[in-house]
């Protein structure tokens, strides 16, 4: 049976967990991964090889290794090269760098989804590269990364769950928590995940207004 | 009197296809220059050489004082980006399909040069954006977005925005190739009233009455070098070149 007591006690420090330790293990990674997926994209585009190079294997290395392997080499492998760094700052030092490498992708299909004539166009009015993405490019392809985007948001909201084994205080860290002495983990785990679904889901709602509204020079 | 734009020995190939094999083409200040041809002789290629937005592997672009050697470019990739960008910011582009900047209003596709790249002060550079749309007969669509627009209207705001910079030549690319047919005259009635405002033009199109009526000086082109060149009324009425005869017979009369 389910104790309908725990489960009612347990609504806020779960509460708490999210508001104070998902959310902004979420923010701040998903803004720091995104500067970095925007950098690696335009290295990847660049036309110097070994710019291009080096961010062809960042991207490689993020999405071929498991981001809980990431996580235990900047929490428990780096210390051994000298270089502690504390439980939050690691936890969002690798969420990014995963962040980074996934996004850096989208970001860059999305460039490239840009028509060439609106570079050309950019460059007769005198704009140069920094001016035309600025003005021209990255706003277009910002309509078009926002749907692959938000997944990727979505994945990290459900993904910070991970840093919970870096001894990290968040929604996923004070179910097993309460649920660890209580053996109710049926209620705690299931109220985790619910918390979970309604962030996500609400991630997606947000998600169709910003398209709507990206939209709206399209259809006009 | 000397040109105010003036390209000589113009090459450029695409791999194996030498697409120019030294042209020459000389503007002189307010003139109207038409460059006419098949598909594939290469004058949308030297109207793109024009403004760098090609690199010719040789030959010389001169628009007023700005020079560009591409046989002698610097070394260097900056280097040669930005003598490249200051021959660009001396003429203005009209593109076949227009390539507004579709998430800007109307005003705003006409300030991006002016105002962002130049720095020249927003209101007088929004006074005199107000004053080309009025000219290009668009007076009151400032706030629309392109969408929003016919494609005689966009190809009107895309030869504003090029004039918005204050260029010295006005280049166009096929500017009604990609419209429907009634929406041709709009656009080519605004490109005579340019010309006989004394706009330095160089065009690209197969309007061939259009060039007839406006152009100064009309050049054919076929596989890459200049077959004939003269006054409209010679080239076209009374051309001496076999090739050119033949490509007239075929435009003018298609079936």
């Amino acid at each position: 049976m389910v104790d309908w007591e725990l489960v009612r006690s347990s609504a806020w420090p779960l509460l708490q967990g999210l508001v104070l330790g998902t959310v902004p293990l979420t923010a701040a990674s998903f803004a720091f991964g995104l500067a970095i997926a925007v950098v690696v994209a335009l290295m990847r585009l660049s036309p110097v090889r070994l710019v291009s190079g080096v961010a062809r294997v960042y991207v490689s290395a993020i999405r071929g290794t498991p981001l809980l392997v990431q996580l235990f080499i900047v929490f428990y492998a780096l210390p051994s090269l000298g270089v502690t760094i504390d439980p939050w700052p690691s936890a969002i030092l690798a969420l990014s760098l995963n962040v980074g490498g996934y996004a850096s992708e989208v970001v860059r299909s999305a460039i490239l989804s840009v028509p060439r004539g609106q570079w050309e166009a950019a460059a007769t009015v005198g704009m140069g590269y920094g001016t035309t993405l600025r003005r021209v490019v990255l706003p277009q392809a910002s309509r078009l990364a926002v749907p692959p985007l938000s997944n990727t948001l979505i994945s990290l909201v459900k993904d910070t769950s991970l840093v919970s084994v870096v001894t990290v205080t968040e929604l996923f860290r004070v179910a097993q928590q309460i649920a660890a002495p209580t053996y109710e983990f049926l209620a705690l785990y299931s109220m985790a995940a619910v918390y979970y679904w309604v962030v996500c889901a609400l991630l997606a709602a947000v998600q169709d207004r910003l398209e709507v509204r990206l939209n709206r020079y399209v259809t006009a | 009197m000397s040109a105010l734009l003036e390209a000589t020995g113009l090459q450029k190939s695409f791999g194996e296809n030498h697409v120019l094999r030294g042209v020459d083409v000389a503007v002189p200040t307010g003139g109207v220059s038409v460059l006419i041809g098949p598909s594939g002789s290469g004058k949308t290629t030297v109207l793109r050489c024009l403004n760098a937005l090609e690199r010719p592997e040789a030959g010389t672009v001169r628009i007023g004082g700005v020079a560009v050697d591409f046989g002698a470019l610097p070394a260097r990739r900056r280097a040669a980006q930005r003598a490249e960008a200051a021959l660009r910011a001396q003429s203005g582009m009209v593109f076949q399909s227009h390539h507004l900047f579709p998430h800007r209003t109307v005003l705003e596709n006409l300030l991006e040069g002016p105002v962002v790249v130049q720095g020249r002060p927003r209101e007088e550079v929004r006074a005199e954006a107000l004053a080309l749309l009025e000219r290009v007969g668009l007076a009151g669509r400032e706030d629309s977005l392109p969408s929003q627009l016919s494609g005689g209207q966009q190809q009107r705001v895309g030869i504003a925005r090029a004039l918005a910079i204050r260029p010295q030549v006005v280049l166009f690319d096929e500017p009604t190739s990609s419209l429907d047919p009634e929406l041709v005259g709009e656009v080519l009635a605004v490109m005579r009233d340019l010309a006989d405002g004394g706009t330095t033009m160089v065009v690209v199109t197969h309007e061939i009455r259009f060039a007839q009526q406006v152009a100064d000086e009309v050049l054919f082109l076929d596989g890459g070098v200049v077959v004939e060149r003269g006054p409209a009324a010679q080239v076209i009425a009374d051309p001496r070149e076999e090739r050119t005869r033949r490509f007239l017979r075929r435009l003018l009369e298609p079936l």
